[in-house]
């Protein structure tokens, strides 16, 4: 579902073994639409920067799973918990494909997750909102899977290959998503004036956080020049940040709701809506730790992880007990 | 590392009369649990009738760095595909 360390940073400080020969190749193969194999040659660059960013974003896939999950038991009815689970359970498996391709570039899934647990990886900042109520869970399929979306399209053209057809399936699979998402809106906003209220306090809550996973603004942002170079990234944050709010705001308002944006407004001339300023200290803060959940989805994702544990260590002793067997018969 | 699981790749029918075909990897200790898993990450959505899973170190694959080696001699024998040959236009279609 949802990324936006997406700007992982290139390890341009990386010394560069590679002679300028095989660089200049390499850069032929990426301006040629050329897709990239896990076996292929590439710089130890690419490598490191397609590493971090894909196995973030599995990790926020991952993650992700917390805050609808934390609804799961008070779905309002059998249909919103069926279509719950099914969510959660496809950002699981979001995860599972992101991991899949992060790995193939060197990586073990396991010094992934350890990355995560420790705290060393970062994950997309949006999970580090709690989701107080029933509508939380409308306005995050509508509006964060909304942002995913944006974010993720470009990237079934990524240059490499395992990470473009991983995104090309969780595209397909995020539809779904926003669209429960936004039907749970339109049912809250048809309904009684607690019912609107809850919808308009989830998307006040939400708009902000939203707008930010897009990353920095392009003027401070000086990790894409490199991923776009490499075809990882298509468009500018920016870029993807405009077609999220054009798209958006249409949507907000059928829904007869209010943006929580004083300084909204549309520009005829240029046919975009431009939106008021971005409180971007907060987002370095929950970036840094300091969300209102972030201790909160590590603590869980350890528990998770401590618990599960025996459940690992038997399946891998029943497979070298049926091997130790075999051998013997 | 005590916990890592092997590896496997997974290939899926769409459906019947066509080939399974690669849709990615996971980790599983054994062939029962990988294909449940297989079945679990990758038919959500009726995407198969048919699993095969296969321990990713079964698979020998030609290395990318032999691609010219193995692959560009075929450019150069045109005479194997059908529109190198002239067939005369009142014979029609063959």
């Amino acid at each position: 579902m949802y990324t936006q360390a997406l700007n992982a940073k290139p390890d341009a400080g990386e010394p560069q073994l590679e002679d300028a020969a095989l660089l200049e190749a390499f850069q032929a193969r990426i301006d040629a639409e050329d897709r990239i194999e896990p076996n292929d040659r590439m710089p130890a660059a690419y490598r490191k920067t397609l590493t971090r960013q894909i196995s973030q974003h599995a990790h926020s896939e991952i993650v992700g799973m917390l805050p609808e999950g934390n609804w799961i038991t008070r779905a309002p009815s059998l249909r919103r918990k069926a279509a719950l689970l099914a969510k959660v359970q496809d950002e699981c498996g979001h995860g599972l494909y992101l991991y899949a391709a992060a790995e193939t570039l060197g990586t073990s899934r396991e010094e992934l997750v350890d990355q995560l647990l420790t705290g060393k990886a970062k994950y997309s900042s949006i999970f580090n909102y709690p989701t107080l109520t029933w509508a939380d869970i409308g306005a995050i399929g509508w509006l964060v899977d909304g942002a995913a979306i944006m974010n993720q399209i470009p990237l079934c053209r990524c240059s490499y290959g395992p990470y473009a057809r991983a995104m090309i399936r969780v595209c397909k699979e995020e539809s779904f998503h926003q669209r429960q998402g936004y039907e749970i809106m339109v049912t809250l906003s048809k309904g009684n004036e607690a019912q609107r209220e809850m919808a308009q306090d989830a998307l006040n809550r939400w708009w902000w956080p939203c707008l930010m996973m897009f990353g920095p603004p392009d003027a401070a942002s000086q990790h894409s020049d490199q991923s776009t170079k490499w075809k990882i990234k298509r468009f500018s944050n920016d870029e993807l940040r405009q077609k999220f709010v054009d798209a958006t705001v249409p949507q907000a308002h059928y829904l007869g709701l209010t943006l929580p944006d004083p300084d909204l407004k549309f520009n005829e001339q240029t046919g975009h809506w431009e939106y008021g300023a971005i409180d971007w200290d907060e987002f370095k803060q929950v970036i840094a730790g300091n969300g209102p959940c972030n201790r909160d989805r590590l603590a869980a994702r350890n528990k998770a992880h401590a618990e599960g544990a025996w459940v690992r260590e038997a399946a891998l002793a029943y497979a070298e007990k049926r091997h130790a067997r075999k051998a013997a018969a | 590392m005590k916990d890592v699981f092997p590896l496997w790749e997974v290939f899926i029918r769409s459906r019947n009369g066509l080939a399974h075909k690669h849709v990615g990897s996971l980790h599983a200790t054994d062939a029962t649990l990988a294909l449940q898993a297989a079945r679990d990450i990758y038919t959500r959505r009726g995407e198969g009738l048919s699993i095969w899973v296969v321990p990713s170190n079964a698979i020998t694959a030609s290395d990318p760095a032999d691609k010219e080696m193995m692959f560009e001699p075929t450019a150069s024998k045109i005479y194997r595909h059908p529109t190198f040959y002239d067939v005369p236009e009142e014979v029609g279609h063959m």
